[in-house]
């Protein structure tokens, strides 16, 4: 049983913490929040997904993926596809020069769907492509850099083109992609009506169930020998390949499973918001994403949701009332992040919570508190 | 290309070709200063792209203060303004070094997160300033206009000083480096910092210097970028991606290498806008500079050095 | 001069360089150097600084490729493989700096040296059964630190750190074990415990070792190679090659 537990969660206190943060997502978010705030921390939690897929290939492998917009935006444009060619049946375009396509296609005069469209009509298909797509593109791309032991900063900064060739060539092609604006107005899944709170509210616990799913994946991927090797690279590559493995494919696979996991976020996205847009593809938003696992603690899976959760209320809070303040407050993140706390909050958690707890416990008397902060700090690292 | 006579293709090569050398200019400025900063001292400024907005905006204001107080001086602002973009720049870039970059030179890929968030707060700041709306300086009347050298090539001249603004800019830099006192010091730092120290150089110096180096001349394409552009609180992170493909295609380490990648990258941008679309001609000049990086990581030119 | 063999073919030794050369712009750093290494056999390689010796071992394990030559270990020739595959196939390589993993604790350190469970999911479900454990265990007493299974590598001592590399090669169980320098910096109490302990681990295998201490070479070694400018000087036993003219030239002095 404790076997099993630490495997699955990395010990008690990582146990402690996945509940914790289930209990918030799935009984006390819902509990208290009105159904359009629940749907933005819905649109938080799909953000959550790219800041985990960041924890294992950063946090763990010391890769820096300026580019995870590449997958969530893959993932959630694949989903889109599908979904905007089922509201574009024939009956609900009649109006159109050509019915039966997309309407942005019909403004940009073309007269039937392209090649590369015709697979999305398929539900199965599209669940495929939205995980094997953006894997292949990752495989593609880690392959031919970390075969030829490119890595560190020149690897960041070719995730960060290819990023702006992909933000470039679906802004320009708005015939086949939607431009600028994207893939909107979309409707219903399988003849289910997403826009409605109902609906919502389902779509929240699916995104929720998916999350937590994937932090239990990914931590029996940590808590595993490929773990301690991801580990192990980041800090001494050549001794590992020196031990006789290759680095290369160790690295290709978390970038991979990164990428995997960005592009189901993206697809519960679309889900969720009812668009897909450039906007999320791009330098800009992979970089922000970045900064959710920052903040979080990067190499804390369950740090880096409440990462994502944070930064992006913060976000929502001051685009509101200041949103002049918001980008210094965003710039401010970044550097205080890198100097002052390296490990995010969860970092800060690690180290100040067991003291905290001790004194607590001596305060109140409890000493069950101050047991609890003890075994914590033996069972972390 | 069908549909053009072979000179007229000429001319197209010639004006395109023209058009992408002021595209090269303000290419190889950047990553001039950026192959300082990233090819010799290991560090990733993912702001530099802010220190050429601080060079537009200098002359920009000089040319505003000339136009409403010294008319008369209004022909020579641009050089002044070439001169103080570069000070400007540098004191900036000297400061930041000091209280930011010289805490994560073990770190690189901190050092591009934390200059990332000095870029947002820089490109906040210059919107607060001066607004979110872009605005260009009143250029000097020569510099406007074009020579005709042949009845079907006209060459503007606001290219030509560019031009003639880089090729001096990369010839100090070169001296700079590689034939003075100072760039022997930095050379030493930066191959082995210790041993320089224990002979007496300060290396805290010696980077701080460097850094600000490298963004000055970033505030120098900065002067040379209002020619061709307007300006607002972004415009600098319009070529930040390019300018590290630039230094990391030319091999990084290499002066020569980094001219060669500019002259290159610019070149294939704009011939090929010319026969498809802006977006599609980006598109292709970066894919293609991606896959050769992914055949060949180690840029145009390549060193082997006993480590 | 260096000793050419009389047998015919390579076989009989466990590793034969022949022709080795390696050249940097021009420089060469090994100059067609020819080494035989049998098996069991414990060969210490001195000679002074530039001499080339490193990069013997680099060029060994895969670190540097060659410009010519040959590297036969077990008949297999070393210079196409890729360092991982040299591993694997019975290599193991100390660094001069001791190369651990500093954020995982010893165990763990020589859990990740494990030789099963190599490719991406074989790692993924390795186990650490019974076996994996007592091995790690083995290999921590064999190292003088089996106190400290628990503890962050990064707060070992350096000659513990040392150890723990050793022990990190030792659990990949290699015929061939390369060790650069591995008592420097190491206090004399320590340098008598790993001299045991390299005695102790050659039954089985052979050892090619770089050092400088002359005391603890003649306690260990079976041969000399004497290395100067990317050649050999002289090979023999270590009274022959301390009384050599050009070896107290070159290297060890009046």
């Amino acid at each position: 049983m404790n076997q099993a537990v630490n495997k699955l969660f990395g010990g008690v206190s990582g146990l402690v913490g996945f509940l914790l943060l289930a209990g918030l997502i799935l009984i006390v978010l819902p509990g208290v929040l009105d159904s359009f705030r629940l749907n933005l921390v819905g649109k938080y939690l799909t953000y959550a997904f790219v800041a985990v897929s960041l924890v294992l290939c950063w946090g763990y492998g010391g890769i820096l993926s300026l580019g995870q917009g590449i997958f969530f935006g893959l993932g959630g444009y694949c989903m889109a596809m599908f979904l905007k060619l089922e509201a574009s049946s024939p009956a609900n375009t009649a109006i159109q020069t050509t019915p039966g396509i997309p309407d942005f296609m019909d403004w940009n005069q073309l007269t039937a769907l392209p090649w590369f469209w015709k697979p999305f009509y398929s539900l199965p298909l599209t669940l495929i492509a939205i995980v094997a797509l953006p894997t292949l593109l990752a495989w593609l791309i880690s392959f031919a850099l970390f075969k030829r032991r490119v890595g560190g900063v020149y690897f960041s900064i070719i995730t960060q083109a290819i990023a702006s060739i992909l933000t470039i060539l679906i802004i320009g092609q708005q015939g086949y992609t939607g431009g600028i604006n994207g893939i909107t107005d979309l409707r219903t899944l399988l003849g289910w009506d997403i826009r409605t709170d109902e609906a919502k509210w389902v779509l929240y616990f699916v995104t929720c169930a998916l999350l937590l799913g994937i932090i239990v994946l990914s931590r029996l991927i940590l808590t595993s020998k490929l773990g301690l090797l991801l580990v192990a690279l980041r800090d001494q590559e050549d001794r590992v390949r020196f031990s006789g493995y290759d680095v290369a494919n160790i690295k290709i696979f978390i970038f991979c499973v990164a990428a995997a996991i960005s592009a189901i976020g993206g697809a519960m996205f679309t889900l969720q918001v009812g668009f897909m847009s450039p906007s999320f593809v791009g330098v800009v938003p992979s970089i922000e994403m970045v900064i959710f696992a920052a903040v979080g603690g990067r190499y804390s899976l369950i740090g880096a949701v409440y990462g994502a959760l944070l930064v992006n209320a913060a976000k929502t809070m001051f685009s509101e009332s200041f949103p002049e303040l918001w980008l210094y407050l965003m710039g401010g993140l970044f550097i205080a992040a890198v100097l002052l706390f390296p490990r995010g909050l969860a970092g800060l958690v690690e180290r100040y919570g067991p003291p905290l707890m001790s004194a607590l416990g001596k305060r109140l008397s409890v000493p069950a508190l101050r047991r609890g902060a003890l075994a914590a700090v033996r069972s972390a690292k | 290309m069908a549909g053009y006579t072979w000179s007229e293709i000429g001319s197209i090569f010639a004006m395109q070709g023209f058009s992408g050398l002021s595209l090269f200019c303000v290419f190889l400025l950047m990553a001039l200063g950026l192959a300082i900063i990233f090819g010799q001292m290991g560090v990733i400024n993912m702001a530099h792209g802010e220190f050429l907005t601080i060079g537009a905006y200098t002359t920009y204001l000089l040319s505003r203060w000339a136009e409403l107080h010294a008319p008369a001086l209004l022909d020579y602002m641009f050089f002044v303004a070439v001169i103080v973009g570069f000070l400007l720049a540098f004191a900036v870039g000297y400061l930041v070094e000091m209280g930011l970059i010289r805490h994560l030179y073990k770190r690189p890929l901190d050092t591009l997160l934390a200059t990332w968030g000095l870029s947002l707060i820089m490109q906040q700041t210059f919107r607060s300033a001066f607004g979110a709306r872009e605005v260009s300086p009143t250029l000097p009347g020569w510099l406007l206009g074009s020579l005709s050298l042949t009845d079907s090539i006209e060459i503007p001249i606001n290219g030509l000083v560019v031009m003639g603004l880089t090729f001096v800019t990369t010839a100090a830099v070169f001296l700079f480096m590689f034939r003075s006192r100072w760039g022997l010091r930095v050379r030493a730092t930066v191959q082995n910092r210790v041993m320089s120290g224990c002979v007496g150089i300060d290396t805290t110096r010696v980077d701080r210097m460097t850094f600000a180096i490298g963004c000055g001349t970033a505030g120098i394409a900065g002067a040379a970028f209002t020619t061709i552009a307007s300006t607002g609180p972004t415009s600098g992170s319009l070529y930040i991606v390019d300018t590290f493909l630039v230094v990391v295609f030319g091999g990084a380490a290499s002066l020569l290498g980094t001219i060669a990648s500019a002259f290159t990258i610019a070149q294939a941008q704009s011939i090929l806008e010319f026969f498809s679309s802006g977006s599609m001609a980006k598109v292709m000049t970066l894919l293609a500079v991606v896959i050769i990086l992914m055949l060949r990581p180690q840029g145009l030119f390549n060193l082997r050095i006993r480590r | 001069m260096t000793t050419t063999p009389n047998t015919a073919s390579n076989t009989d030794f466990l590793l034969a360089i022949e022709d080795l050369t390696v050249s940097f712009d021009g420089f060469k750093a090994v100059n067609e150097l020819n080494l035989y290494v049998d098996r069991e056999e414990i060969r210490v390689i001195i000679g002074p600084n530039g001499a080339g010796k490193t990069t013997v071992l680099d060029l060994i394990c895969g670190k540097t490729r060659a410009t010519s030559g040959s590297i036969r270990f077990q008949n297999r020739e070393l210079t196409r493989l890729a360092e991982h595959e040299i591993v694997r196939a019975g290599v193991g390589r100390k660094f001069q700096n001791p190369a651990i993993y500093e954020n995982l604790t010893v165990a763990e350190n020589l859990l990740v040296s494990y030789p099963k469970g190599r490719s991406v999911f074989g790692s993924l479900g390795f186990r650490r059964d019974a076996a994996v454990q007592t091995r790690v265990e083995e290999i921590a007493v064999a190292v003088f630190l089996q106190d400290r299974l628990d503890e962050m590598a990064g707060i070992l001592s350096h000659g513990q750190k040392q150890w723990l590399e050793i022990g990190m090669l030792l659990i990949q169980d290699p015929e061939l074990i390369m060790l650069d320098e591995p008592v420097a910096g190491m206090s004399v109490r320590e340098r008598q415990q790993t001299g045991e302990l390299l005695a102790r681990i050659c039954q089985g295998r052979s050892m090619l070792i770089i050092e400088h201490d002359m005391d603890f070479v003649r306690s260990i070694a079976h041969k000399v190679t004497v290395m100067h400018q990317g050649k050999i000087l002289v090979e023999g036993s270590m009274d022959k090659v301390h009384d050599d003219p050009r070896v107290k030239e070159v290297y060890l002095g009046h």
